[in-house]
């Protein structure tokens, strides 16, 4: 299980639009990503994220742990999210 | 388990500020449902994926369209066939249904032409390398040969007086129309004589009776003027004919090389809004054709032998996504089941490839790959699509032209081609390769059968 958070200077609206206050880099969540990107930032840790998202959405563990990963990895390498 | 929401990959995209593109973008957004009326997903289902799909229609369409251009321009016109453009028996007889005739370029094309029931008088056979006993075939039945070197109107001599039968002839020549790069390498040139040579060798030898002159100036060209030259060069030449020998030509064959409306590598705006129309090739032609000091009812025939124009619109190919991936710098990568193996003119056409499902309204810059296990195996370096996943399909369009004859049975072998009717039925028009047909021809020495690892 991992833990993320949002570091402050990352500013998001209820549109996706995410500004980094720090660099002036911009970026675009989709709807999904929006919303795992929004339990990251409440402190759910990635158990709490899969269950949410399997809840709500017509996807399979499989298929979304790997989109998840991906997701993550992407989030981790713009500096939006931060391993805690 | 009703309520749920449909389901999207998770994306972030980072958002680039720079120069604009002051042409602006494509909408990527648009999805390829069906292809010619019937829906993508039966067709894999039924068919399998990766999926050539032809349709009857538009090539009737493209055909009957490109007769009407020029024939409301010129009196006498016939479209021959280009054989190695897309040699599918069902494709060629579609052509030979509206009134088409057969151009080949080897002795294989012309055995193909003739199983298909085209007659020898209807088949112009070009091309550099046409073999002794094709030749004999072809003059004995009366098919037009047009000569591409010396060697072989010596060879058509010795035949023709050996089976004490005319050979039917015309020459290929080349010239300079301003295009870059010079086409000289087939036929005899048209500004250091060598072409008046050839036409006067040919007039003193009783066994060759010259018809026609033919030149094909290079093909996917982009310019009118090319061809206003290239008619100019062939109507001169015609004139030489008949002031010097009193010699009227049944024919003139201004050849192919028509493009298509795919959009080339390294071309920045898309084919349709750059290249000259049907139209306007027809008007150069036939404003130049209409000038030769010929009494006006024994104007020739004017010879087409358009092929990419007519039928690469009239082909799709289905491909499914394999896999999705990252390359190292974080753009995303897809594989998809149909590679340069299939698509040989990818190396010089930017084909569209359109999603065949709805995705999202977020786009993603992904790099496409086919199946090979080879470097060169690139479908697309950076493309705009919707976000995609394993088992979505595409539809790759323009692929009518040389794809199904340069394909390559190279790691994949060649799947179902199958053509769409003008009524909706599917007919199977070449079946997918298999192991056995691939090893037909295979010899495998007795000492080599037995190993032990």
């Amino acid at each position: 299980m991992r833990q993320f958070e949002v570091p402050a200077y990352a500013a998001v609206s209820d549109t996706g639009f995410i500004f980094l206050g720090n660099s002036g880099e911009t970026f675009n969540l989709n709807e999904i990503g929006k919303e795992i990107f929004d339990l990251i930032r409440l402190k759910r840790n990635t158990e709490e994220v899969f269950k949410e998202i399997l809840e709500n959405y017509e996807v399979d563990r499989q298929t979304f742990e790997r989109d998840f990963e991906d997701f993550i990895n992407r989030l981790l390498s713009y500096g939006l999210i931060k391993e805690i | 388990m009703e309520n749920k929401k449909r389901y999207e990959r998770p994306v972030v995209l980072k958002q680039f500020s720079g120069f604009m593109n002051k042409f602006g973008s494509r909408p990527t957004t648009a999805t390829r449902t069906e292809v010619d009326g019937i829906p993508v997903n039966e067709l894999v289902e039924k068919y399998g994926s990766p999926l050539f799909v032809i349709s009857e229609r538009k090539i009737r369409e493209n055909q009957r369209r490109a007769n009407r251009i020029f024939k409301t321009r010129y009196p006498k016109v016939q479209f021959a066939w280009s054989y190695k453009t897309n040699y599918l028996n069902a494709v060629c007889s579609i052509f030979h249904q509206e009134g088409s005739w057969a151009e080949v370029v080897s002795g294989f094309e012309y055995d193909k032409a003739r199983s298909l029931g085209v007659k020898g008088e209807h088949i112009i056979f070009n091309g550099p390398d046409k073999d002794k006993p094709a030749l004999r075939r072809a003059i004995s039945e009366g098919s037009k040969i047009h000569i591409d070197h010396f060697d072989e109107l010596y060879d058509i001599i010795e035949i023709a007086a050996e089976l004490d039968k005319k050979a039917i002839v015309a020459i290929r020549v080349n010239m300079d129309t301003g295009i870059y790069p010079k086409w000289d390498r087939f036929g005899f040139n048209y500004e250091n004589g060598e072409a008046k040579q050839a036409l006067r060798r040919i007039m003193t030898s009783p066994g060759l009776k010259l018809t026609g002159l033919h030149t094909h100036i290079g093909t996917y060209m982009m310019s009118v003027d090319a061809y206003k030259l290239a008619a100019d060069k062939m109507v001169e030449l015609a004139g030489w004919l008949k002031k010097e020998y009193d010699h009227i030509l049944d024919y003139i064959d201004l050849g192919g090389g028509f493009p298509s409306n795919n959009t080339l590598n390294g071309q920045y705006l898309p084919a349709e809004q750059i290249l000259p129309t049907l139209e306007q090739f027809a008007d150069a032609i036939t404003t130049s054709l209409l000038e030769l000091p010929y009494p006006k009812d024994e104007l020739p025939v004017l010879f087409l032998e358009t092929g990419r124009a007519l039928i690469d619109d009239a082909a799709h190919l289905i491909s499914t996504v394999l896999a999705m991936k990252r390359l190292s710098d974080g753009r995303r990568a897809m594989i998809i089941d149909a590679g340069v193996n299939l698509l040989f003119t990818k190396f010089w056409y930017k084909h569209q490839i359109t999603p065949a499902q709805d995705g999202g309204m977020m786009t993603e810059e992904t790099a496409i790959y086919g199946p090979l296990c080879m470097n060169i195996d690139v479908m697309a370096e950076s493309i705009t699509l919707p976000v995609m996943k394993k088992g979505d399909k595409v539809v790759i369009d323009y692929v009518g032209a040389y794809d199904m004859t340069q394909w390559m049975q190279f790691i994949q072998m060649r799947p179902n081609v199958v053509m769409i009717m003008e009524d909706k039925s599917i007919e199977l028009v070449r079946e997918a390769e298999s192991l056995e047909y691939l090893a037909t021809n295979e010899k495998l020495p007795e000492k080599l059968r037995n190993f032990k690892i």
